[in-house]
């Protein structure tokens, strides 16, 4: 392609150096060996990272959103096999109107997912409950995990279960030898995109958690609330540096652009 | 055969029906309820919450600037996150490629962190982001950053860019690059190129990556509460505020749904003009 | 009794008549080529064999039992997809080896028999690659080996030579004829190429919206078709004051119907003539003898007639 010219380029430098500041910053502070907010030039300290070991609600907010994460994936991803198997299949009346349905997450804010689940869960009683939590993360995910098991099922060749079946396959046999195993990369990275979007998410989730089940993200927001001081840059920076080796082997294993616009999804 | 598609589709279906339409049908009712502070909540049907909504001028203002600040998040993106995507097409690999990353990788990581790296860029009258600006002489004295209007929409533009980049760059690799050659071939320069084949190809793009901002931005929760401040409150802060602070729920119930009707009737309605307006050109 | 058996096989999409009472008889061994434009009927009747769409009314007999009565993974069929529908998490072996796997043969005479089906279509080497690591001609060899190693009664091709360049076609087409020379199994091949058709089948059907037009063997549709569609889709014809003649049996003589020539185009072994006459533009093919051929504008006089 072209090449870009020197205005284009200073465009671009100016761009990433703003899309890359707030990050870098956050890094940066993180390293201040003063007891308050301060950008470190000559002496740079490891002591906000080692206070972190003092404040045990961060540690336990972290195992919690990495299990939260771990679990309402893998529980999305199934249920939304079958239902991508069902669209990508199948024409029906109501198709477009369900695609919609498990889509609908995505358009509905937040704010009111959050308020509709605490109210829900608070009449049920799982107000505060880790399960309340797993439930609500599911949904939420889902139609990440959808959107990429779709775009599998859809390009994958009916014509080859065809063959297997004209060669003797029963169903079963189909199922478990010839479309889960070429479905399964769509899966793993339906997984993927679900587990960062559960793991970062906090508008929701400051709602329905409770003291004793919060996530890293809601217990960063609310420490935030009351003051903003190196403890939790030093926080935010470990989350960058774990995302930003994350990114890197996805990017290596599926690409980062299919993950995030779905090959073969319509839309959004 | 005719039952498959049905049974396959009931797990997410059951799920979907219990704990999505439930809780939300749930919600609307919550918000016809009545509530005291002695008395909580109690299980009527009234319309004082939605009177006080839609009536009240303190909500008017609420709502006005919460799409406001939607807005000028919106045009900040494409403004800058449009040209940014055109100029990494035509990036030879690997540059391409680590940029692209460089861009949407934010995507993935917290919006919390990203959100505490703006407040420390603004941070009082010792931000960097002022003496940047102080340096190159824009300006002579701070402008506050924090707890304002511009404040916020600076930091939502930020978060919210990458999703407008990866609009228009799904645009641009649709388009046929054989195109462009057409028209230079024909004669055009590179500027009007750009102007007349390119962005009209790509407009669409552009415009569904706006919706998309738009609507993130009008619901956005944590960046305006961190930047903003419990002073200025938008849609979404307001009605937790209402939730757990003043434990008001139908009203903050009332705030949300209005919320949720709004940004469906404008997402829905923006995206059929664009369907509308665009299907003669893509068939 | 005949080996393969189609009943007035009839199959309606909603409103649309895909297949119409369709009736044919195949022997055993017999190559047959289901020949048409899209949209006639004949991925669909192969479908029909094959058990993937299921009739709307007929029958359909091999060897006297109802085949319809019988599930698709039981037919014991060999069939070659248009796409090839290789397995592509799977060796080129493992592939071939699968229906008799499901077959339940035991792994010491599966190995024998793939590697005997690979032998076959000139494999061998390439045992332990994967699909995406061959040629589009190569993957087609693979799937007629998977499709021919587990001794079907009927091996069906649904276009199977459409995906390849010109000359590997040709090349496919000598070859596959030998293989099923060799092998023996009774065939029938989908395809909406007429010289394909030709070239393959023992016999021909003819079809057209559904119905065979005419069934016979192919050097008989073309010198003799039924019906005009069959006329115009076996090869070009002329209609020329009533009669119906085809190109090359037009040649140029000292009188007959008068005409000059419009144009001329060489094609290696033939020359092609568009030619102006009072019944109109007359197309004729010539085939290349070395002689002087009349050029562009020149005065000519068409002669054909019932003399062989």
């Amino acid at each position: 392609m072209s090449r870009n010219g020197p205005l284009a380029l200073a465009f671009h430098t100016l761009f990433v150096t703003f899309m890359l500041a707030p990050i870098l910053v956050v890094c940066w502070v993180a390293f201040t060996p003063e007891g308050f907010l301060s950008f470190p030039t000559d002496r740079w300290s490891l002591r906000w990272f080692y206070a972190i070991a003092r404040y045990p609600e961060f540690i336990s907010a972290f195992w919690r959103s990495l299990w939260l994460g771990a679990l309402s994936s893998a529980i999305a991803v199934a249920f939304s096999v079958p239902a991508a198997l069902a669209i990508a299949r199948y024409r029906f009346p109501g198709r477009e109107a369900m695609t919609a349905l498990f889509m609908s997450p995505l358009m509905i804010p937040h704010v009111v997912l959050g308020i509709a689940f605490l109210r829900f869960f608070t009449q049920i009683g799982l107000g505060g409950t880790f399960a309340g939590l797993v439930l609500a993360h599911i949904v939420i995910v889902l139609p990440f995990a959808l959107r990429l098991t779709l775009a599998s099922a859809i390009g994958l060749d009916r014509s080859i279960e065809h063959a297997a079946v004209s060669l003797g396959a029963s169903e079963a046999v189909v199922l478990r030898r010839i479309t889960l195993p070429l479905v399964l990369p769509g899966l793993a990275s339906g997984w993927a995109l679900a587990f960062i979007n559960s793991f970062d998410e906090v508008t929701m989730t400051v709602f329905i958690a409770a003291p004793g089940t919060e996530t890293l993200p809601v217990r960063m927001f609310l420490y935030i609330q009351d003051n903003i001081d190196p403890l939790v840059t030093s926080v935010s920076a470990c989350v960058i540096v774990i995302t930003v080796a994350a990114l890197v082997v996805m990017d290596r294993a599926y690409g980062l652009e299919r993950l995030l616009v779905g090959r073969g999804a319509d839309g959004r | 055969m005719r039952a498959a598609p049905y049974l396959l589709s009931l797990p997410a279906l059951l799920l979907f029906a219990g704990v999505v339409i439930v809780p939300l049908v749930m919600t609307v009712l919550l918000s016809f309820h009545d509530w005291g502070q002695y008395k909580g909540i109690e299980p009527v049907f009234i319309l004082k919450n939605w009177q006080e909504v839609l009536t009240d001028s303190y909500f008017h203002e609420m709502f006005w600037r919460t799409f406001r600040i939607a807005f000028f998040v919106t045009l900040l993106a494409a403004v800058f996150g449009a040209p940014e995507a055109y100029i990494l097409n035509r990036m030879k690999s690997p540059w391409r490629g680590l940029f692209l990353l460089v861009i949407l990788g934010p995507l993935l990581i917290s919006v919390v962190a990203r959100t505490l790296g703006w407040a420390l860029l603004f941070g009082g009258n010792s931000g960097l982001v002022n003496k940047a600006l102080i340096s190159t002489g824009l300006i002579e004295t701070p402008l506050p950053f924090m707890f304002t209007e511009t404040g916020v929409v600076v930091a939502l533009a930020h978060v919210l860019m990458p999703y407008m980049v990866l609009a228009v760059w799904a645009a641009l690799q649709r388009l046929d690059p054989q195109i462009e050659n057409a028209a230079v071939a024909l004669g055009a320069g590179p500027f009007t190129v750009l102007r007349r084949i390119v962005l009209p190809q790509v407009m669409p793009g552009i415009l569904s990556g706006a919706i998309i901002v738009f609507a993130l931005a009008a619901s956005a929760f944590a960046t305006p509460a961190i930047i903003g401040g419990r002073r200025l409150k938008v849609a979404s802060t307001l009605a937790y505020d209402e939730f757990l602070n003043t434990l008001n729920w139908p009203l903050g119930a009332a705030v949300a749904v209005l919320l949720l009707v709004a940004l469906v009737a404008i997402v829905i309605g923006a995206s059929r003009l664009v369907e509308r307006r665009y299907a003669q050109v893509f068939g | 009794m005949a080996f393969l058996t189609l009943e007035k096989l009839t199959k309606k999409f909603g409103t649309h008549l895909a297949v119409d009472g369709l009736s044919l008889e195949v022997e055993k061994g017999e190559f047959i080529a289901l020949l048409g434009p899209s949209g006639c009927g004949k991925t669909t009747t192969l479908q029909m064999i094959a058990g993937f769409v299921e009739p709307t009314a007929g029958a359909i007999r091999l060897e006297g039992r109802d085949l319809l009565a019988i599930k698709p993974a039981k037919r014991g069929l060999g069939i070659v997809f248009q796409s090839y529908a290789l397995f592509p998490h799977m060796t080129v072996a493992e592939n071939v080896a699968f229906g008799l796997e499901m077959q339940g043969v035991a792994a010491a005479e599966r190995g024998k028999r793939v590697g005997e089906a690979l032998e076959l279509v000139g494999l061998a080497a390439f045992a332990g690659r994967f699909p995406r690591q061959m040629s589009g001609g190569q993957q087609q060899r693979v799937a007629l080996a998977r499709a021919l190693v587990i001794r079907p009664n009927i091996l069906l091709l649904d276009e199977p030579l459409s995906n390849l360049d010109a000359k590997l076609r040709e090349e496919m087409q000598i070859e596959l004829r030998q293989i099923q020379r060799t092998v023996g199994t009774t065939t029938v091949l989908v395809t909406h190429d007429q010289a394909e058709a030709m070239a393959l089948s023992d016999r021909i059907v003819v079809m057209n919206q559904g119905r065979a037009e005419q069934i016979g063997p192919p050097h008989e549709a073309y010198e003799r078709p039924a019906t005009p569609f069959v006329a115009n889709f076996l090869g070009k014809t002329n209609l020329v004051n009533g009669a119906t003649v085809r190109p090359e049996k037009i040649s140029f003589g000292p009188a007959g119907l008068a005409g000059k020539v419009r144009t001329r185009i060489f094609q290696g072994n033939h020359w092609l003539y568009q030619v102006d006459t009072d019944g109109g533009m007359v197309t004729v093919i010539r085939q290349n003898t070395g002689e002087a051929m009349p050029a562009e504008g020149a005065a000519v006089h068409l002669v054909w007639g019932a003399a062989p």
